[in-house]
């Protein structure tokens, strides 16, 4: 199999549906000739042609826009959002009209687009590359929302959501474009080449939308997260030497209560752990659907570790980060809990 | 049968892609000084054709001509040829900082520099910019202690944004230039909000809105304009076309046959194209657009004609996406040089004296860099603590606590 980052393995995904179905277009700002900032369709306009993939205005707002009258129209765009802290300006055609196009026209007219963006920090972006909204859109009715965390989910996930009906935010770690992240950011970078995850098949294969996977058995604790924090638990479990299972969720809308309930009953503790901002995170349905369901087998409280809720600092980028320290920190508290 | 064809879809290209020759045939420059200067208190409808045209000052020998000639202080144009080397050394001199890992990123404002110098000299104190990321020469025309920015660009222990904001995003309310956003285009709209209020309260102030061409078709920047069309508040609203948004020409703005200028006529105020190389040019259209704006006439909308002969940031290569000679081929040529040449044409200034200015404002530059690093550079000097305070007025509860857990 090839060996792939997460750079070529989404671009994979564009490339072999492209291949497949004519109907597909991608689009947004500077992902035409040039191939986007992180190089994600880079080759493909050469391959496709204008007509199919191309540069957009700098209006978030009128990518969106246009991908729902495509979508109207029969295509499935397939559209970049060049970072997700510019995705606010299409909040409005996402939430009150891709959401909703399907449920108000009983199904005459579907959205089936897929926005992808760059989310998360651990790049010294600042405010304005870094952030993680993924709640903003798991709250909205009618959206789904994934986020990989490795290059093999990125191309099946991808795929998946460009044959989706549904309109699919689809949330691209960028710390994760070139390898596993784990939080130690003093330590040398290192990337997929030497990754299990990183083997990639060639052609059509997906990952379905809706199914968690658990990327580390273990009987202490069940951790719950997403995207770059998947490889900062792991860091944590094997520092801390706590036998944590940990569920990377891989979609979040909708989302994989079953494996959630089926590990928290074995564990019996649950931390939940995001880089977005705490409070009304993600992290909070998480912790709300495991007191439902798994009160009685819980041993201690839902703990959430998640990003400071203050946005996000350009010079105190790992002081705001979730990173191994106070993800162990948390877990170890965790176990001496009774 | 169908009688149509096939519609076909288009995409607008640039005159050049990498490997080819540079080609600014389609550029079209009036001779300077052929341009009317209309009265303040025009009509729109009646000083169209300066949105399509390009206001021009200097001619080919470096003479100043024309009706936008007249009245220009020569101090001002001195210490506008000595701000925008000062820009120049800066812009240098934070690249090197980049470059040594000092800090995280960067952006120069090459070749642009006369757009926000000359327009600052045409301001009063009190005015407000909204800046883009590109405007650093209108905080470097003030007396702003360029410590301070270094300061900023090295998130270090006296950064006025206290590490929070990203290298280049100053804000400076008393030398009128207001926090930059990394969004583009939502300031523009905000400048006119200013400039309501500065109308609504009955005061004298005017502000100013900076957008740059990619940025215009943001949303925002229709909201910017219908705003100004029906309030006629006193703000001036730049748009700095410089040819690029990172890798998309100005036609993926749709400023491939229509200019930017024009746009203003749809909603009812004036505009003006002028030639962003040319100080002089520069200087005189602003002052007429902030003095319109100051009396009372309302709105200007301004197209700075211009070259983004950097980068566009340091995470970019242009070489990727346009002709390598493209910059040097630009038929506008380089701002410094050309006041340069005027002034020593007029005995205002000489070789040597440029070659001293140069080195003054190396040394200021490599002073206050010292200074400045000596206060840490980033990653050494912004305290955590300070990540928690100013998300509100006063801290809630849960930031209290979430701090404590941070153990700042
Ligand atoms: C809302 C938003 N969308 C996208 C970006 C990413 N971005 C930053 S600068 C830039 C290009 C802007 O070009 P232009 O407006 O021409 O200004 P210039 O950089 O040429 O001065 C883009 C797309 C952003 N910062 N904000
Ligand atoms: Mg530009």
């Amino acid at each position: 199999m090839p060996q792939m980052s997460m750079i070529e393995a989404i671009r994979d995904a564009m490339d072999v549906k492209m291949g497949q179905d004519d109907d597909v277009v991608v689009y947004g700002e500077d992902v035409g000739y040039f191939g986007g900032v992180f190089r994600c369709t880079h080759g493909l306009q050469k391959k496709y042609g204008k007509h199919r993939v191309f540069d957009s205005p700098i209006n978030e707002s009128g990518i969106v826009g246009t991908a729902i009258g495509m979508g109207a129209y029969g295509l499935r765009p397939c559209i970049e959002i060049q970072f997700a802290d510019y995705i606010y300006p299409a909040y409005d055609q996402i939430v009150s009209e891709a959401a909703r196009l399907r449920y108000r026209s009983n199904k005459d007219f579907i959205a089936p687009l897929t926005i992808r963006t760059p989310c998360g920090g651990g790049i010294f972006g600042g405010q304005t590359h870094s952030q993680s909204p993924e709640s903003l859109f798991t709250h909205v009715a009618g959206i789904k929302t994934v986020i990989p965390s490795n290059p093999y989910d990125a191309k099946g996930l991808l795929i998946a959501a460009i044959e989706d009906n549904d309109p699919v935010i689809f949330f691209e770690p960028k710390r994760l474009y070139n390898g596993p992240f784990d939080g130690h950011h003093d330590r040398p970078a290192s990337n997929w080449s030497k990754h299990p995850l990183g083997d990639v098949p060639e052609g059509h294969y997906t990952v379905p939308i809706g199914k968690a996977s658990v990327f580390s058995e273990g009987s202490d604790v069940t951790i719950l997260t997403y995207g770059t924090m998947v490889y900062v638990a792991e860091a944590a479990k094997k520092e801390t030497g706590i036998d944590a299972e940990i569920i990377d969720l891989r979609s979040l809308m909708p989302l994989d209560v079953d494996t959630i309930v089926e590990s928290v009953s074995k564990t019996g503790r649950c931390m939940v752990l995001h880089e977005a901002t705490q409070t009304s995170g993600f992290g909070a349905e998480l912790a709300a659907q495991v007191q439902e369901r798994c009160f009685y087998n819980l041993e201690s409280p839902v703990v959430r570790v998640c990003g400071w809720d203050t946005p996000y600092p350009h010079a105190q980028e790992w002081d705001y980060f979730p990173g191994p320290g106070r993800v162990g920190k948390e877990l170890k508290a965790m176990m001496e809990a009774e | 049968m169908s009688e149509y064809k096939p519609l076909k879809f288009h995409v607008p290209e640039p005159t050049g892609r990498p490997g080819d020759e540079p080609d600014f045939s389609g550029v079209i420059i009036p001779e300077a000084g052929s341009v009317r200067r209309p009265s303040i208190d025009t009509h729109a409808a009646d000083m169209k054709e300066l949105a399509s045209t390009m206001v021009r000052v200097l001619n080919k020998d470096g003479e100043a001509v024309g009706p936008w000639a007249e009245g220009l202080d020569d101090d001002i144009l001195v210490q506008g040829l000595k701000n925008m080397i000062r820009v120049r050394a800066y812009d240098e001199r934070m690249m090197t900082l980049q470059r040594q890992g000092k800090t995280s990123f960067y952006m120069k404002c090459t070749g642009e520099e006369a757009i926000a110098v000359g327009f600052r000299a045409a301001m009063q104190k009190g005015d407000m910019n909204f800046p883009t990321y590109r405007q650093q020469g209108l905080l470097l025309s003030t007396d702003y202690p360029v410590v301070d920015m270094i300061c900023q660009i090295l998130s270090n222990s006296r950064d006025p944004l206290k590490g929070r904001q990203l290298p280049i995003m100053y804000s400076s309310k008393e030398h009128g230039f207001f926090s930059i956003s990394g969004n583009l285009g939502t300031q523009f709209i905000q400048a006119v909000g200013w400039a309501m209020a500065s109308a609504i309260k009955g005061d004298t102030k005017i502000a100013a809105g900076w957008i740059g061409d990619g940025s215009t078709a943001e949303t925002d920047f229709h909201a910017a304009l219908v705003n100004a069309s029906v309030y006629k508040p006193p703000v001036v609203l730049n748009i700095v076309n410089n040819q690029w948004a990172i890798s998309s020409f100005r036609g993926i703005a749709g400023g491939d046959h229509a200019t930017f200028a024009e746009r203003a006529l749809g909603y009812d105020f004036p505009a003006l194209r002028v030639d962003g190389n040319d100080f002089l040019a520069v200087y005189a259209a602003s002052k007429w657009a902030v003095e319109r704006a100051r009396r009372g006439f309302g709105p200007t909308l301004i197209e700075w004609v211009t070259y983004r002969v950097a980068p566009h940031s340091t995470s970019d290569d242009p070489s990727q996406y346009r002709p390598k000679e493209e910059s040097s081929a630009w038929p506008l040529g380089d701002p410094i040089l050309r006041l340069k040449n005027h002034l020593i044409k007029r005995d205002l200034w000489s070789e040597e004296r440029q070659t001293q200015t140069e080195a003054q404002y190396n040394d200021e530059i490599r002073a206050a860099t010292k200074e400045a690093e000596s206060y840490g550079v980033m990653g050494s000097g912004a305290s955590p603590k300070d990540m928690f305070d100013d998300v509100y007025e006063e801290m809630p509860p849960h930031l209290r606590e979430q701090r404590q857990k941070l153990g700042v």
